[in-house]
């Protein structure tokens, strides 16, 4: 008799692996939207009912609020600051050939692949050792630290076949260096600083492990929803907040991507 | 009014990047409202001579003057120079009109004016009805009449245009030719333009300067240019030359007698640099077209060589052959336009054959 595999283990089993890898990576973190509208305090089937009073429950923790505020503070300075240095950096990568412009650019990726717990305990300890008090401050330094290279790749896929010949030609046509940039570099960079502010927002908004490390007193939303795990009546609330989060990241990141590629072209289609 | 020859003088202008000296102790004089043309091949500084007339190199020395003002250290956006780059670089955030409006910002006119303005300029290069396109949505051919409006808009004293065609195809390139030399006739703008193509910068200047290395070799008419060539280099990339080595024998009368070899002893006019002395070695210069091919031999006393015809290619409008002759190590090239129907005949390669050509010619090259 011939051995046979079922049907289901064709054709390599490719399909089925495709298929429960999406599962594996998408059903755990669907789970907490799904729990967090259930009637019941325990994250276990069969559901309870419909309910939003969880939600109704996040809204009103004044604890919630401030790590909430405290950690848009954080993010919206780390997105301004390190879309900044990104647009500067990127600038130099992309325009000019420079003595070490290869490892340099490697050197600035590596806070990309250092990992977190590493980079928070280094910096703990140098904050410890130059007497910097931990707070906000830290975590949003800490931030930058992660988040500037991060804006400085968005930013230099974005002004990567830039043609320099646009702002010589218009200087050419009267303009200055400064008004060049205000007529032509920046409309063109926009659709990539725009992501960059989006995307490292995200960044810092997310961030747990150096936050962990280098928080003072008040806490950022991961460390206050960490801090929160302790109380399991108060683990549905969590669960709203982090499909909020989730819905928040989504958006924000799916908006950047769109904005960075819907921006108008550099360089013009090929000889028709 | 007089039109100034040196309306754009240079003097010994040298640029070096490095120790590569991009362009090397240029000097130059174009008049206005001429249309000239900076020809060589990739690397001989042409376009960094463009650049600075444009501002956008500082060169290590010498002066660059435009109508009697000296230019030297004024940047690009204070120079009454306007610039058509070889990609165009359309501005791609706006659309045609923006585009083209683009540098009358500072001029302090009012939108009605430059509204007329901008109209007059799309009528000039031929644009109407595209003005609302976006910058990715006009063609090649139309992209660099919007870079030519942008830039005429301005009234600029001098236009410089930069491999003005390479990024148009065959056909276009060709219908452009006459289009811009009819464009600059029409606004008497002088147009300093740069090539690495002979026959537009034949077709199109009024004058070209060929640079070899960072140095101008020849300023001349395309004509000059082609007919009496300077040197054996420039001689070479006008266009396609047979050169025989050839010493001067003697001086008889005004011409210069050579030996050159299985040519011959010929009676030459000498180069206007000056007459070559005797013994001296020098280069005779006779292009393909300026020889005929004959099967019998030619009457006595005319300039003629007995070969062998090697290779004959038909090519449409001429024929073009190669004839081997003894004691000469490359074969000479010869071309003949079909004129009738007649004239292409099946030429038997292998063959004897005579060439012949007027003493006229014939050219003589120093060196």
């Amino acid at each position: 008799m011939k051995f046979q595999l079922p049907s289901w283990m064709r054709g390599g089993g490719l399909t089925t692996y495709a298929v429960l890898y999406m599962v594996f990576l998408y059903v755990p973190v669907l789970f907490l939207p799904l729990f967090s509208f259930n009637d019941g305090i325990y994250i276990a089937f069969p559901l309870k009912g419909f309910t939003v009073k969880w939600y109704e429950a996040m809204i009103e923790t004044e604890s919630l609020q401030a790590a909430l505020f405290n950690s848009i503070r954080v993010a919206a300075s780390v997105s301004i600051i390190s879309t900044i240095l990104g647009v500067l950096a990127a600038r130099a990568f992309t325009r000019y050939r420079f003595v070490g412009r290869k490892p340099t650019l490697g050197l600035l990726a590596l806070p990309l692949v250092v990992p977190g717990i590493i980079l928070g305990i280094a910096l703990l300890i140098m904050a410890n050792r130059l007497g910097i008090p931990l707070s906000l401050f830290t975590i949003g330094a800490a931030h930058v630290l992660i988040a500037t290279p991060f804006a400085t790749f968005v930013m230099i896929s974005r002004l990567e076949g830039f043609d320099s010949n646009l702002e010589e030609a218009s200087r050419d046509l009267g303009e200055t260096g400064w008004t060049t940039f205000w007529r032509v570099t920046f409309p063109l960079a926009l659709p990539g600083i725009v992501a960059s502010l989006l995307l490292t927002f995200i960044e810092s908004f997310d961030e747990f492990i150096l936050a962990f490390f280098l928080s003072g007193t008040d806490a950022t939303l991961p460390i206050y929803i960490w801090s929160q795990l302790r109380f399991p009546k108060r683990l549905p609330v969590v669960l709203a907040l982090g499909a909020c989060i989730l819905l928040f990241t989504v958006i924000t990141v799916a908006f950047a991507e769109w904005v960075r590629r819907k921006g108008v072209k550099l360089t013009p289609k090929s000889e028709d | 009014m007089e039109k100034r020859s040196d309306f754009v003088s240079l003097r010994d202008v040298s640029k070096h990047f490095g120790t590569v000296r991009a362009v090397d102790g240029v000097s130059l004089d174009i008049a206005q409202g001429e249309f000239f043309a900076l020809l060589g091949p990739s690397g001989c500084g042409k376009t960094t001579l463009l650049r600075i007339l444009g501002g956008f190199e500082a060169s290590n020395s010498g002066s660059v003057h435009i109508d009697g003002a000296d230019l030297t250290i004024e940047p690009a956006n204070q120079r009454p120079v306007n610039m058509v780059f070889q990609n165009y670089a359309i501005f791609p955030h706006m659309n045609v009109r923006q585009n083209i409006a683009y540098g009358l910002r500072k001029d302090g006119l009012s939108k009605a004016e430059i509204s007329q303005r901008v109209d007059e300029a799309v009528a000039t290069v031929k644009l109407e009805g595209l003005g609302d396109r976006g910058s990715h949505e006009i063609s090649g051919g139309q992209r660099q009449r919007v870079a030519l409006a942008r830039a005429l808009i301005k009234h600029p004293k001098v236009l410089l245009l930069d491999e003005p065609l390479s990024a148009l195809d065959k056909n276009l390139r060709e219908q452009m030719r006459v289009e811009l030399r009819a464009l600059q006739q029409k606004v008497g703008i002088t147009f300093i333009f740069v090539t690495h193509d002979q026959e537009e910068a034949l077709s199109m200047a009024d004058r070209i300067a060929v640079m070899f290395e960072g140095e101008v070799r020849q300023v001349d008419t395309p004509a000059r240019l082609y007919e009496a060539p300077a040197s054996r280099e420039v001689a070479a990339f006008i266009g396609s030359m047979n050169f025989f080595d050839a010493s001067v024998v003697g001086a008889e009368g005004g011409k210069i007698i050579v030996d050159a070899g299985p040519l011959g002893k010929m009676s030459m006019a000498p180069p206007e640099e000056g007459a070559p002395v005797k013994g001296e070695a020098v280069t005779v210069g006779i292009r393909p077209e300026k020889l005929t091919l004959g099967e019998a031999p030619p009457s006595a006393g005319a300039n003629a060589i007995k070969g062998k015809l090697t290779a004959a290619s038909y090519l449409g409008e001429r024929n073009h052959f190669f004839v081997t002759v003894d004691g000469m190590d490359e074969p000479i090239s010869v071309a003949s336009q079909n004129s009738s129907p007649m004239d292409h005949k099946g030429w038997s390669e292998g063959g004897e054959v005579w060439l012949t050509w007027e003493p006229a010619g014939a050219r003589l090259l120093r060196a």
